[in-house]
């Protein structure tokens, strides 16, 4: 896997005229849940200074970033992941992705916007039962009325960018739990979205497996893509360049580990290393 | 989407098979039983061409009004001289007395006992539509000479002969031994009894043999044509009248009934018949649509899961929608095709004596309405399916 992210050229991809606008702009978001006495605030942001009230999260993220949002349960972290992805909408406040109020969106365009904007990528791997890989990769770019062959052609492209280009016939009970989440990986890919969601992608993984799926994702960040990963293990949040953390809803920290346009922190700290080796063994290729 | 659909279908069989058998009984039941309702109507027709348009049957009887027994004066032999005089009944073609009985025929240690015994004129066999296939009818000389000689059945004859030949063999009918001069071509069961059972034997001599000198059961006239037979049914009520000294044409101690309008009465209980079936068929295809929901609306909650990841991939409700909607027509055409195959298929088998007929447009009508109700019963819960909030489907387990 190592290998295969290697190849494309972080520095040279990313040449950013002036600053983006940010991917995902956030401003007073709450989300409550319950009536009255009842009511939980699932996402709060800091109080009022003068009632008290929730004033709600304010969340700014640049292009090509890789934020990891940390949190126990209960913090609110998948919540924002949530809101984020348009599949749950904010009791208050503003979510601007890519530029678009995603807040005056009817349902239709709703799942316009999950389809060409966002790549989510579970926990629980999420993928379709019963289907091959090539058709669970395919999906997406089916809903987004993409033609078979053109279709077929991205959804390889998207499985052997992760390594999987073999195993396309496969359904998800003949793989493995590291394999299944790389399908989820290359399906989150394929439409070539504007930032990937990643609910605690290796929650439900074996050490071996989370090595090869965060590789994948360090790659992909390499390349330019915003990520946006929710996980409550420091390993995990060592590969993001920004690391946000949740209590009762509220952002109580935001710490960046390494450049916005730059590759992210674990695999530049590899490149360098494999490049020595690089130059020792693979110099006749 | 065919595809994911059939995949869909293909992930539960049995409850798959078990939705499209409900389907497949409904649509197949009504092609069937609306067959079966239409042969029964087609054999009534058959038997009135067979029985012959233009022939009419006499029976003693109050016709209309009560009537004491004593008053009722018994057809005879004389009503049917005077009914065959030209001149006052210029319509009538012929005329056949009839005296019905039952015995049993012997022919070696064979004992068998037909439907009816007949004794008659010769004019029966053409006014009752009953050819002979093999021998000779027997002729008004016989009947004059009360010969001991009898026309009989093709039922009667494979019973007492089996394959011999009758022609010339001689029969005991309750004691009175009678030689078989013909056998009668076969007219086929109408479902209700059969008209190949019989024993036809010349008037005198049956009546010499069983019932006696006296009145007779029934008069057979056949008229001069089709057209003229209400013409003739006036012309016997006056005759009939006039012998059996009757002035009040409601008050009649005799009937003419007309063939057709007898048949045309068990037509219509036929078609009530149909109606019957049909209704029954109807409420069993309405179940197997009911049967669609039933699945549907488990195979959704089943794959909220499922629904929830189409929708976070960017999947529209239209979509979702018309995957389900894909899924259960799907279900209710494999039924409704396979229905339609078994359908036709069991009405290749007669049924209670009746042979089926398919109508064309109960198969189609069954078809379109099996699949309308895959339509219809499938849309609430692919409705249900397509409307689910995206986090709440993704949240169910």
């Amino acid at each position: 896997m190592a290998r295969r992210s290697r190849k494309p050229q972080p520095a040279a991809a990313v040449t950013p005229a002036g600053p983006p606008p940010p991917v995902i702009r956030v401003r007073g978001l709450t989300k409550s849940y319950g009536h009255g006495d009842a009511t939980v605030h699932a996402l709060r942001g800091p109080e009022d200074p003068v009632d008290g009230s929730p004033l709600g999260v304010d969340l700014d993220i640049e292009q090509g970033d890789f934020v990891a949002v940390m949190g126990s349960s209960g913090s609110g972290k998948s919540t924002l992941m949530n809101i984020l992805g348009c599949l749950d909408v904010p009791t208050t406040g503003r979510y601007l992705l890519d530029g678009t109020d995603v807040g005056h969106l009817d349902e239709q365009q709703l799942s316009l916007v999950r389809n060409r904007k966002i790549g989510f990528i579970f926990q629980s791997f999420n993928l379709v039962p019963r289907t091959t890989a090539m058709a669970q990769v395919e999906l997406p770019l089916a809903y987004a009325g993409v033609r078979a062959a053109e279709r077929r052609r991205r959804a390889e492209a998207a499985l052997a960018l992760v390594g999987l280009a073999d195993r396309a016939d496969h359904k998800p009970n003949e793989l493995s739990g590291g394999q299944q989440q790389r399908v989820a990986v290359a399906r989150a890919l394929v439409t070539a979205p504007a930032m990937l969601l990643a609910d605690e992608p290796t929650g439900n993984l074996d050490s071996r497996s989370t090595e090869e799926v965060l590789a994948i994702i360090d790659g992909l960040n390499a390349t330019g893509r915003t990520v946006v990963l929710i996980t409550h293990e420091n390993e995990v949040a060592s590969h993001a360049k920004r690391v946000l953390r949740l209590v009762d809803g509220q952002i109580v920290s935001d710490l960046r580990q390494g450049p916005v346009d730059g590759p992210p922190p674990v695999l530049a700290a590899r490149q360098s290393a494999t490049r020595q080796a690089g130059q020792l063994i693979g110099g006749a290729r | 989407m065919i595809r994911f659909a059939l995949a869909g279908l293909a992930a539960n069989k049995v409850r798959s098979g078990l939705t499209m058998l409900g389907v497949l009984i409904g649509v197949a039941s009504v092609i069937l039983l609306l067959a079966v309702g239409n042969g029964s109507s087609a054999a009534v027709k058959n038997s009135i061409t067979a029985l012959g348009t233009n022939s009419l049957t006499v029976s003693s009887g109050a016709g209309g009004g009560a009537r004491t027994a004593s008053t009722v004066k018994k057809l005879t032999v004389e009503d049917a001289r005077a009914l065959a005089d030209q001149a006052n009944a210029p319509d009538v073609k012929s005329v056949a007395p009839v005296v019905t009985t039952s015995a049993a025929a012997v022919y070696g240690d064979i004992s068998y006992t037909p439907g009816q015994v007949i004794g008659t004129y010769p004019a029966y066999f053409e006014t009752a539509n009953q050819k002979i296939a093999t021998g000779d009818y027997f002729s008004n000389d016989d009947v004059l000479n009360s010969r001991k000689v009898a026309v009989i059945g093709s039922t009667t004859a494979k019973q007492v002969f089996d394959s011999e030949d009758p022609i010339g063999k001689k029969i005991s009918l309750g004691g009175t031994p009678f030689t078989v001069v013909g056998v009668l071509a076969t007219k086929g069961a109408t479902g209700f009894n059969d008209p190949d059972d019989v024993v036809i034997a010349p008037l005198p001599t049956v009546q010499n043999a069983f019932t006696g000198f006296g009145s007779v059961s029934q008069i057979l006239v056949q008229a001069t044509s089709a057209d003229t037979t209400t013409a003739a049914q006036s012309e016997i009520t006056q005759i009939l009248m006039g012998t059996h000294q009757l002035t009040d044409p409601s008050k009649l101690d005799f009937r003419v009934s007309n063939q057709t309008s007898l048949l045309s009465a068990r037509e219509s209980t036929s078609q009530t018949f149909t109606v019957l079936l049909g209704a029954v068929a109807a409420i069993s295809l309405l179940v197997g649509g009911i049967g669609i929901t039933n699945i549907m609306l488990v195979t959704v909650t089943e794959r909220t899961r499922e629904i929830g990841i189409r929708k976070a991939l960017g999947a529209p409700k239209a979509v979702i929608l018309g995957q389900f909607l894909t899924e259960s027509t799907l279900l209710s055409v494999l039924g409704a095709g396979l229905g339609v195959a078994v359908g036709i298929i069991g009405s290749h088998f007669s049924v209670v004596g009746i042979k089926p007929v398919v109508i064309p447009s109960s198969v189609f009508g069954a078809f379109g309405i099996a699949v309308a109700i895959g339509l219809f019963f499938g849309s609430y819960p692919a409705n249900r399916a397509a409307s689910l909030r995206p986090i709440d489907a993704l949240r169910h387990e």
